[in-house]
C-alpha cells in the first residue's frame, strides 16, 4: 500500500460524503414512494361514499359493506356472481367472476377490491369476507378494513 | 402449580436482568471497583436466559396438558387437538409468542456471554448490559400487560380451540424461525450500543457482531421463504407474496439485515464504514421490533382495533419509542467519539457495497412508507389500502437495479479498482440481459415489463454470479467466497422463479360436473368425483382430480373444502402437483346449480425456483457462518500457541 493506492479523501470527509449520499437516497425514496402512493393507493369507500361522490371509473378502490339479503345472483356458467352491497343508507351493485371466500354469504360483511365501470357497477377483482362467522359489524360506518380478520389477506397476525 | 412456577421464574429472570444491566454498565466506569464487578454480567446473562427458557418450558407443559384453568390455554387450545398443534399452540397467540421472543433474546445473551472472547471486556459487558435493558422492557410488558400464566376461575369444560388456518405443521417451525431472526438482530443492536458506549468500533467489534448478524439473517431468510410457501399453499390464491403488513413486517428487518450483513463485512475486512455499520445494526433491530410489536399490537391493521386494548398498545409504543429513540440519540451523541475508519475510492468493493446498502435502504424506506401510510391516513380521517401495485411499481425497479449491481460488484477489488479491469464476460452478461429484456418485452406481449426484466436479469445473474470462482483454483477458493457465490446464485434462481411465475402462469376458472375435463397450460384435468372425508377435528368435501401432462400418465389431486368444528370455521385446502417444470395448483370452489363444482386451476412454470432460491440464499449464509466460526477457532488456537 503505497501513496499510489491512497484515496484522496480524509476519513472524516468521506464519512460526511457518505452521510449526505444516504440522506439524498432516503429523500429520493420518500419522493418515489409519495408519487407511487398518489397513483396506487386504493381508497376505502362505502356505498354511501359512492352515492355522494362517485369515484372515476377504472380507479382502484376498496369497497366495504354488507351483502344485501336475497341479492346474490349467479350466472349460468356457475362462475359469475352479481350482488348488492349496502351500508344501510345506500347500495352499490357488484359484479365478480371467480371463487368467493367460504364465509361470503348474504347479510354478512365483505370487502372487495376493484373499480367502478362506466355503468356504475363495481367490478371486483378480489373479495374478502369476514373471517369469523360470528362477526357482525357493530356499526357499518367503521366496518371491516381490519385486514386481520379477513380471510385471505393474512395467515392471521400470529406468525 | 406449573403456572405459578412459570410466573415465579419470569420474575426471577427479570430480577437477574436488572443485575445484569447494572454489572454490564459498571464496566464502563472509570472506577476500578465498579469495573471489577462487570465480569459478573456473563454468568448473570446465562442464568437469566436459562430461567426464561424454563418459564417457556412451563408454558409448553401447560399447553401439552391442556390445563384449562389457565386463561391462555382455555382461550387458544382444545383437548381434541393433535399434540403437535398443542405444542405449537403455545406460541400461536399473543402472550406465548412474547414469551418465545424473550426466550430467544435470553438465548442471544447466553451466546454472547459464553462465546465472545475476542472483544475488549468493556465492550462485551456493555453489550450484555444493553441486552439486559432490552429484555427488561419486555419482561415488564409480559408481567404487567400480558401475563401468559394468568389463571381462569372456574376452569371451562373445554378450550376455545386454535384458528384452523394455524393448524398446520408450518406453525411449529415458522414463528420460531422468524423470531430467531428478529431477536438475533438484537445481539447486533446490543453490540452497536456497547461499542458506542465504549467509544470504540474497530474490526474486532465487527467480527464479534458478524456471527449474530449471519445467524439472524439465515433464519430470517428461511422464515420468510417458509412463510411465503405456507401462504402460497394455505391461502389458496395461487400467490406467493401479498405485500400484506404481516409479510412486510418480516421483510423490513430482512432488508436492513441484508444491508448490515454487507456493511459489517466492510468493517470486519477493511475497517471502513464503522458509523454506517453501527447505524444499520440499530435500524435492523428497530425494524424487528416495529415488525413484531406493531403487528401484534393491532395498530397496523387499524387504529380502531389498536384501541381495543389500549394498555398493551401504549405500553408497546412507549417501549419502542424508548429503545429506538434512545439508540438513535446515543448514535447522535456518541458517533463523533468513534474514530472514522479506513477510506476507499468510489470504484471499489466498498463502493459497490455502499451502493448495495443505499439501494436496500431505499427499498426498505418504500416498504416502510407503504406499510404505515394507511395508518397515517386513517389518523387523518380517511381510509385507504396500499397493495401490490404500489410496492411493485416503487420497489420493483430498485430491486432490479440491485440485481444489476450484483453482476459486477462482487468482482471489484477492495479499496480501489478500475471498471476496465473487470472481465468482459460480466459486461457481456449485463448487455445480454439488457437486450434479452427488450426482446422479451417485444416477443412476449402478455407479460409486463417487470417480469421480462426479471427473467433477463435473473438469467444473466445466474452466470455472472459464478464469475468470482473463475481465474482461480476452485479447491483453494475460500469457503466464504463459495458462500457469497451460492447466495448470489440463489438470488438469480429466486428471481427467475418470480419472473417466470409472473410472466407464464396459466389460469383456468371453470365449473365442472364429475366426469368432465378441462385444460390448463399443458395439462388435461378431469374432475372424477366429489366425496366427503373426515379428519381428526374437521370434515371436508374433497374433489378428486386426475391430471395428465400433455396426455401422459395420470396423477391424482385432492383439493378440499374443510369445515373445522372448534372453532367453527371453513378453509380451502389447495392441492399441488409438483414437477420440475413447475406446479399445478388446484382449488375447489363452491357447488353451483346443476351439480357442477367451481374449480380454479393454475399452471405455474418454475414457480418452485422462488423457494429453492430462498433456500440457496440461506445456505450461502449458513456456509459463511460456519467458515467464519471455523476461522475464529483457528485464529484462537494460533494465538494460544504463540502466546502461552
Amino acid at each position: 500500500m503505497t501513496t499510489q493506492t491512497k484515496p484522496r479523501l480524509k476519513p472524516k470527509h468521506q464519512r460526511l460524503v457518505l452521510a449526505l449520499i444516504a440522506i439524498v437516497a432516503i429523500i429520493g425514496a420518500g419522493l418515489l414512494a409519495a408519487s407511487a402512493l398518489r397513483d396506487e393507493a386504493a381508497y376505502f369507500v362505502t356505498p354511501s361514499d359512492i352515492a355522494a361522490k362517485p369515484p372515476e371509473p377504472g380507479v382502484a378502490i376498496r369497497l366495504g359493506g354488507m351483502v344485501e339479503k336475497g341479492s346474490i345472483v349467479r350466472s349460468p356458467d356457475g362462475l359469475g356472481l352479481a350482488f348488492v352491497v349496502t351500508d344501510g343508507k345506500a347500495t352499490t351493485r357488484v359484479a365478480f367472476r371467480g371463487i368467493v371466500p367460504d364465509l361470503f354469504r348474504e347479510e354478512s360483511g365483505m370487502v372487495a377490491d376493484g373499480s367502478l365501470n362506466a355503468e356504475g357497477t363495481f367490478v371486483a377483482t378480489r373479495i374478502l369476507a369476514k373471517h369469523d362467522e360470528r362477526y357482525m359489524p357493530p356499526q357499518l360506518g367503521t366496518m371491516p378494513i381490519d385486514r386481520d380478520n379477513m380471510v385471505g389477506t393474512t395467515v392471521e397476525p400470529k406468525r | 402449580m406449573i403456572a405459578e412456577t412459570g410466573l415465579l421464574l419470569l420474575w426471577l429472570a427479570a430480577a437477574l436482568a436488572v443485575l445484569q444491566a447494572l454489572a454490564g454498565f459498571a464496566g464502563l466506569s472509570r472506577r476500578g471497583e465498579y469495573v471489577a464487578i462487570s465480569p459478573a454480567a456473563r454468568p448473570l446473562a446465562v442464568l437469566q436466559g436459562l430461567l426464561c427458557l424454563a418459564a417457556f418450558g412451563c408454558l409448553i407443559a401447560l399447553f401439552l396438558r391442556t390445563d384449562l384453568s389457565v386463561l391462555l390455554v382455555a382461550d387458544n387450545s382444545h383437548s381434541a387437538k393433535p399434540w403437535l398443534f398443542k405444542f405449537a399452540g403455545a406460541w400461536g397467540n399473543h402472550e406465548g409468542s412474547m414469551l418465545l421472543w424473550l426466550t430467544i433474546l435470553g438465548l442471544g445473551s447466553i451466546g454472547v456471554a459464553l462465546f465472545e472472547r475476542q472483544l475488549a471486556p468493556r465492550i462485551v459487558s456493555a453489550t450484555l448490559g444493553a441486552q439486559a435493558v432490552l429484555a427488561l422492557g419486555f419482561y415488564a410488558f409480559l408481567l404487567f400487560a400480558s401475563n401468559p400464566f394468568a389463571r381462569l376461575s372456574p376452569a371451562p369444560p373445554e378450550g376455545a380451540g386454535l384458528n384452523p388456518l394455524l393448524q398446520d405443521p408450518g406453525l411449529a417451525f415458522h414463528p420460531p424461525t422468524l423470531y430467531l431472526g428478529y431477536v438475533g438482530l438484537s445481539v447486533a443492536f446490543s453490540f452497536a450500543v456497547g461499542a458506542m458506549l465504549a467509544g470504540d468500533a474497530n474490526r474486532a467489534f465487527a467480527r464479534a457482531m458478524r456471527p449474530s448478524v449471519l445467524i439472524a439473517w439465515v433464519f430470517l431468510t428461511l422464515g420468510i421463504t417458509a412463510g411465503s410457501y405456507w401462504a402460497y399453499y394455505e391461502l389458496g390464491w395461487g400467490g406467493w407474496w401479498f405485500w400484506d403488513p404481516v409479510e412486510n413486517a418480516s421483510l423490513m428487518p430482512w432488508l436492513a439485515a441484508t444491508a448490515l450483513l454487507h456493511s459489517v463485512s466492510v468493517t470486519a475486512n477493511r475497517d471502513g464504514l464503522r458509523a454506517w455499520t453501527i447505524m444499520l445494526a440499530l435500524v435492523a433491530f428497530s425494524m424487528s421490533m416495529i415488525g413484531t410489536f406493531i403487528v401484534r399490537s393491532g395498530l397496523l391493521t387499524s387504529v380502531h382495533s389498536f384501541a381495543v386494548d389500549p394498555t398493551r398498545g401504549v405500553f408497546i409504543l412507549v417501549l419502542l419509542a424508548l429503545y429506538i429513540g434512545g439508540a438513535l440519540a446515543l448514535f447522535g451523541a456518541r458517533i463523533g467519539k468513534v474514530a472514522s475508519g479506513a477510506t476507499f475510492a468510489p470504484v471499489s468493493r466498498e463502493g459497490a457495497l455502499v451502493m448495495n446498502n443505499l439501494l436496500l435502504s431505499v427499498i426498505l424506506a418504500i416498504v416502510l412508507i407503504g406499510t404505515f401510510y394507511p395508518i397515517a391516513a386513517e389518523a387523518l380521517g380517511y381510509r385507504l389500502s396500499v397493495g401490490p401495485p404500489y410496492f411493485n411499481r416503487a420497489a420493483g425497479p430498485i430491486a432490479l437495479g440491485l440485481v444489476a449491481l450484483l453482476f459486477v460488484g462482487p468482482l471489484l477489488r477492495w479499496r480501489r479498482d478500475r471498471l476496465a479491469r473487470l472481465p468482459v464476460i460480466a459486461w457481456m452478461m449485463l448487455a445480454i440481459a439488457g437486450v434479452g429484456a427488450i426482446a422479451l418485452v417485444v416477443l412476449v406481449p402478455r407479460s409486463a415489463i417487470l417480469p421480462a426484466l426479471g427473467l433477463a436479469l435473473g438469467g444473466g445473474l445466474a452466470i455472472a454470479s459464478l464469475l468470482p470462482l473463475t481465474r482461480r483454483s476452485l479447491r483453494r477458493t475460500p469457503a466464504t467466497t463459495w458462500a457469497m457465490v451460492i447466495a448470489h446464485f440463489g438470488v438469480a434462481v429466486a428471481l427467475i422463479g418470480m419472473a417466470s411465475n409472473a410472466a407464464f402462469t396459466e389460469e383456468r376458472l371453470i365449473a365442472l360436473r364429475a366426469g368432465e375435463t378441462t385444460t390448463v397450460g399443458p395439462w388435461q384435468v378431469e374432475l372424477t368425483a366429489i366425496d366427503p372425508v373426515v379428519g381428526p377435528n374437521w370434515t371436508a368435501i374433497e374433489g378428486g382430480l386426475v391430471a395428465r401432462y400433455d396426455g401422459g400418465a395420470p396423477t391424482t389431486l385432492h383439493p378440499q373444502l374443510r369445515a373445522f368444528t372448534t372453532p367453527p370455521t371453513e378453509t380451502s385446502e389447495a392441492a399441488l402437483l409438483t414437477r420440475w417444470k413447475g406446479q399445478l395448483y388446484a382449488v375447489l370452489g363452491q357447488p353451483t346449480s346443476e351439480g357442477r363444482w367451481q374449480l380454479r386451476l393454475w399452471w405455474k412454470p418454475f414457480v418452485t425456483l422462488i423457494w429453492l432460491g430462498g433456500i440457496l440464499i440461506a445456505l450461502g449464509g449458513a456456509l459463511s457462518l460456519v467458515a467464519r466460526i471455523g476461522l475464529l477457532r483457528r485464529a484462537r488456537h494460533y494465538v494460544r500457541q504463540v502466546m502461552p
